[in-house]
């Protein structure tokens, strides 16, 4: 498959539902198989890609879970990671202690408001190429339907209200959009009544 | 349109400004308001004759526990509510321990039960004797007008010696070595399980206990002493105390035991009106039918109020269910204690102020002192109990858990945990009616109440000021407590009205 | 005017635990009273923030400050602390973590609202009355702060020197932290005044603690008897020790309970509940999909036991979704997409 060709088939971030939003994807590749199998995919197109980065590991057993949470809080929509068959590990047990983190991870990411499939595991070995790039592709499709996560963004906006203090502070104050006081906006606020003139 | 727009800013801008310069002059605030477990702030203020028209006692904090709490373990309820309060943790931890054994459906076993006892008695004794000479105490042992660096324990260290400042903290520190041996830790203790606590006691601790003990009863009775011979002995004080600046008349309400005795640690609900006689008497799972909490939109704080009544607004009198806790409270709600010179020290507070009820708040100095010996002569009886040492203080809950509640009576009055969980235990809802809550609206009173009375002609000094404090000191409120809830806050919507009570605009922030 | 130097004591979002470890400090707080003046301290003393405002900036030596910041007041006092004081020290966990306040934070503003003023089954509001920023009656005005949507550490508001770690901090650590700083006698800035390994380390139970874990099922301790001297995770029962900075003597140990992990975590990690996620899955026994689900449904709320002191300070800082609606009526705009 050329290279052109894998690049147009591989990426489906063109003219999807959200107007030309790109998935940032990381992906935690183990060295003995995930990896290979990537190289041996001739994916290094996908590689190069700026939305889509692969971290070579020693053994999936390696990656922290801190790690995950790291990547999508500098932005990444979705985080792969690839490991050994289970019973295949270099390590021999690595990839079970990954598959136990894994589903542990799974179920903050979801309590913490992330869609799980935004995670995802993959036992790849290193002959299947052709899985790392069905994988990859899935997996773009996916996170592509859900969105942005786009943590920086709202880290930024929930500190806002920090700001807004240093504004109002400052004396930036006066009026703002006139509303209609009906029942809806008076529900749940204070009405203030100041008598002028 | 862009004229009318402008010509309205410039109204609604002039008009703030008028209001603040109109402010500036006429609006005195104590902020932040000290010693004290807790934020607040009082805004005072005065009309044209600088007499006061208005005070707001504030609380501006809130952290959310009943929300947050919500998917959590009930196990783990013990240990996270004690953080609403680091002052009363044990309160909360008790309460919380309590409403898990409801929840499950479990008796623990009577050592379990005792330990508890003795845990939670060494706590309200230490931790009344903290209000005592540290928190609202210096008020009258430096003097209430005394200045301000004065006002403090250095201060009562100063006065008294440093012989009695060491006696003071020596003592609390060994007492709260009891909670600390039997929980870990005196702060944020972490004995409480369902069916019973984590921990027995050991020969060796409940000997040396025992010590610690029988010193604390000289310690509580060496307090009530201090306090007769520099507040009772000074005239000036005892016109403070009977003032009409600091009374109020309202219900009380305490939990008593079978025979109407203040209990800390169990008991059932008392509610007596304000000419002492019973108006109600409920076990704590009936909470709801009785009490019931307001909402004001100037403070982050809930009213509680007496449901059968209805909210009255800020009133006294048996019209309003406005009621009090904390230790007036119990005296007046109870007929007695179960214990011989507590008892004696009650009969003697009440002879001397007129019998019961006393509606004087800041006789909650010295009905807390009376407290102090009650609680150091049941730790007594506890740590001579043999049953103290057993080792089966632990029962494994088998049922299904629904729904639990648990009261005690913290130091600062009556104390709800309420919490409904799935069946695996893990939390619904919680409800925590708070100690602090059931003396808000009264203390709003009382702080309003001492400004009108004390503040005239304009004329103020920080030493009266201080007297206003000492109008919420008293009830030795706990703001952590009373403002667990999380009410956040919403915008403000402005409406502009002219003379002629027509709504001009509004204005939404 | 005295030569001592001068030391504040501020509380934020607090249960004021850390203020009671100061009394906790027993005997000795007469020699530190001596040494130092203390120029704020609300629980204890009378000083207003009016005092504190009259001060020159840098003139107070050392400010302890306690709790979460979640307020419009806590914020500009803790900066107005910040201006006046030469060292900021975050003091407990709610400063250094954001601590129990900061679980709020897998909240939104708007569902604590709705619990606490709707559907409090004690509380009785058929207006729906809320607390307001400003409410004015009849010509007068009082204030609230506004309330943050989300809970922070007093790290992410000011520059904090150091921190002295726990919920609360223990008089021994507090007291060798104080004579340190008195005497100039400092580590780098920013760093953690706490010893820098696990709780493991310090533990009585560390003996029966085994190499390899292999737990087999995760127990509740309130359902199971707890043997008094064996390593809680050998018994099943989980406990925060190899996340958990050591320091505090172990004395929820003591008290026969596992550790909650009060201290954070040490120097070399930066997210403590991902950290102990990562040891405690990694040493289960199953090995496939379905034993696996099943056996860490044991664990029933992981992020109020792993994060229970640190969700605030955590990679995610906290729930999303729900602050996309509350990030429109702060911000008054759409929030970027």
């Amino acid at each position: 498959m050329s290279r052109e060709n894998a690049n147009e088939e591989g990426d489906p971030g063109h003219g999807g539902p959200t107007n030309g939003f790109r998935a940032r994807i990381v992906a935690f590749f183990c060295n003995w198989c995930t990896y290979t199998a990537a190289d041996l995919a001739g994916v290094s197109r996908l590689k190069h890609s700026p939305h889509f980065r692969i971290i070579r590991v020693m053994c999936s057993g390696r990656v922290d879970p801190q790690f995950v949470l790291e990547a999508f809080a500098r932005g990444a929509d979705g985080v792969l990671i690839g490991g050994c068959h289970p019973g295949d590990c270099h390590y021999m047990e690595g990839n079970y202690k990954c598959l136990r983190r894994f589903h542990l991870l799974k179920r903050v990411l979801g309590d913490m408001g992330i869609a799980a499939e935004r995670l995802r595991l993959e036992w790849i070995s290193a002959s299947e190429g052709e899985r790392v790039k069905t994988v990859v592709n899935e997996l773009v499709a996916q996170v592509t339907a859900l969105g942005p996560l786009g943590m920086p963004g709202r880290f930024a906006d929930w500190d806002l209200e920090m700001k807004h203090l240093e504004a109002a502070v400052a004396g930036a104050g006066g009026g703002g959009e006139a509303v209609a006081a009906g029942p809806e906006a008076a529900r749940g606020r204070e009405e203030a009544v100041i008598h002028v003139g | 349109m862009t004229d009318t727009v402008d010509t309205m800013e410039q109204v609604w801008n002039e008009g703030q400004r008028r209001a603040a310069a109109t402010y500036a002059t006429r609006r005195l605030t104590i902020d932040p308001i000290t010693r004290l477990e807790g934020h607040g702030k009082i805004d005072i203020f005065l009309d044209a004759a600088g007499d006061v028209e208005r005070a707001y006692f504030q609380v501006p904090e809130l952290r959310g526990f009943e929300q947050f709490c919500v998917g959590r373990p009930a196990e783990d309820m013990p240990q996270i509510t004690s953080r609403v309060c680091g002052v009363c943790p044990t309160a909360h931890h008790m309460a919380a321990t309590k409403a898990l054994d409801a929840l499950y459906q479990v008796e623990p076993p009577p050592a379990a039960k005792k330990l508890r006892e003795l845990v939670y008695n060494a706590f309200m004794l230490e931790d009344h004797a903290l209000h005592v000479y540290v928190l609202g105490g210096p008020d009258f042992l430096v003097g209430p007008e005394a200045p301000k660096e004065m006002r403090n324990l250095i201060g009562v260290i100063q006065k008294f010696g440093v012989a009695t400042g060491q006696r003071v903290i020596s003592m609390r520190r060994r007492i709260r070595e009891i909670v600390g041996t039997l929980g870990g830790k005196p702060i944020h203790p972490v004995l409480g399980l369902p069916g019973g606590v984590a921990k027995p006691l050991a020969e060796a601790d409940r000997a040396r206990f025992a010590e610690v003990a029988k010193e604390g009863l000289e310690f509580a009775q060496f307090t009530l002493q201090v306090f007769k011979d520099v507040v009772l002995a000074n005239p000036e004080y005892v016109r403070l105390i009977t003032a009409d600046a600091y009374t109020h008349r309202t219900y009380y309400m305490g939990l008593v035991d079978e025979r109407n005795r203040t209990a800390f640690y169990d008991g059932q609900v008392r509610v007596v009106d304000p000419e002492g006689v019973e108006f109600a008497r409920f076990p704590i799972a009936s909470y709801l039918d009785h009490i019931a909490e307001h909402v004001e939109p100037w403070s982050y704080v809930k009213f509680c109020y007496l449901k059968q009544l209805g909210w009255r607004g800020f009133v006294d009198g048996k019209e309003s269910g406005v009621y009090s806790v904390a230790p007036l409270a119990r005296l007046n709600a109870a007929e007695g204690f179960a214990t011989p010179e507590a008892e004696a020290a009650r009969a003697e507070l009440f002879a001397a102020l007129g019998g019961r009820p006393v509606h004087h708040t800041l006789a909650n100095h010295w009905a807390r002192v009376v407290e102090m010996i009650a609680a150091a002569e049941r730790l007594r009886e506890l740590l001579a109990d043999p049953e103290i040492t057993s080792t089966d203080v632990r029962v494994i809950p088998r049922a299904t858990p629904k729904v639990g509640i648990g009261v005690v009576e913290a130091p600062r009055g009556t104390l709800i945990h309420h919490y409904e969980t799935d069946e695996r235990g893990l939390i619904r809802k919680a409800n925590l009616i708070v100690a602090t809550q059931g003396n808000s609206a009264r203390m709003a009173m009382s702080v309003e109440r001492a400004a009108k009375s004390l503040i005239h002609g304009g004329a103020v000094s920080e030493g009266l000021l201080n007297k206003v404090e000492m109008a919420f000191r008293a009830y030795d409120p706990c703001h952590g407590c009373a403002a667990h809830t999380l009410p956040g806050q919403m915008g403000l919507i402005a409406r502009l009205i002219a003379p002629d009570g027509t709504v001009v605009r509004t204005i939404e922030r | 005017m005295s030569a001592n130097p001068k030391i504040a004591l501020y509380w934020c979002a607090s249960c004021g635990g850390c203020e009671e470890s100061v009394v906790d400090l027993a005997e000795s707080i007469l020699d530190v009273v001596g040494a130092v003046d203390i120029v704020l301290w609300p629980v204890a003393m009378d000083f207003k923030r009016a005092d504190i405002e009259a001060m020159a900036d840098g003139s107070i030596a050392v400010a302890l400050v306690n709790g979460a910041v979640r307020s419009s007041e806590q914020e500009e006092m803790v900066h107005l602390l910040r201006r006046k004081s030469a060292l900021v020290v975050a003091y407990g966990s709610c400063a250094h973590q954001g601590g129990i306040p900061g679980l709020a934070n897998q909240f939104s503003r708007e569902d604590l609202l709705r619990t606490v003023y709707e559907e409090s089954p004690s509380t009785v509001n058929p207006e729906r009355t809320r607390p307001a920023l400003r409410v004015v009656e009849d010509g007068r005005e009082v204030t609230l702060p506004e309330l943050w949507q989300v809970v922070r550490p007093l790290g992410a508001v000011i520059d904090v020197d150091y921190t002295i770690p726990g919920c609360p901090p223990t008089a021994k650590l507090l007291a060798g932290a104080l004579a340190a700083i008195l005497a100039g006698q400092l580590p780098p800035r920013g760093a953690v005044l706490a010893p820098d390994v696990a709780l493991c380390d310090e533990c009585p139970r560390k003996d029966s603690k085994p190499v390899d874990l292999a737990i087999t099922e995760f127990r509740r301790p309130h359902l199971v008897k707890l043997d008094p001297d064996r390593c809680f995770l050998a018994q099943g029962v989980l406990c925060m020790g190899p996340a958990t900075r050591s320091g505090c003597e172990a004395l929820c140990i003591g008290g026969w309970m596992p550790c909650t992990g009060c201290f954070g975590p040490t120097s070399r990690v930066a997210d403590q509940g991902a950290k102990i996620l990562s040891s405690l899955a990694a040493n289960i026994e199953p090995k496939t999909d379905e034993e696996i689900v099943t056996m860490l449904a044991g664990i029933p709320d992981p992020v109020g036991t792993f994060y229970r002191y640190g969700l605030a300070a955590s990679r995610l800082r906290a729930k999303i979704a729900e602050r996309e609606i509350a990030g429109r009526e702060i911000a008054g705009r759409e929030p970027k997409p």
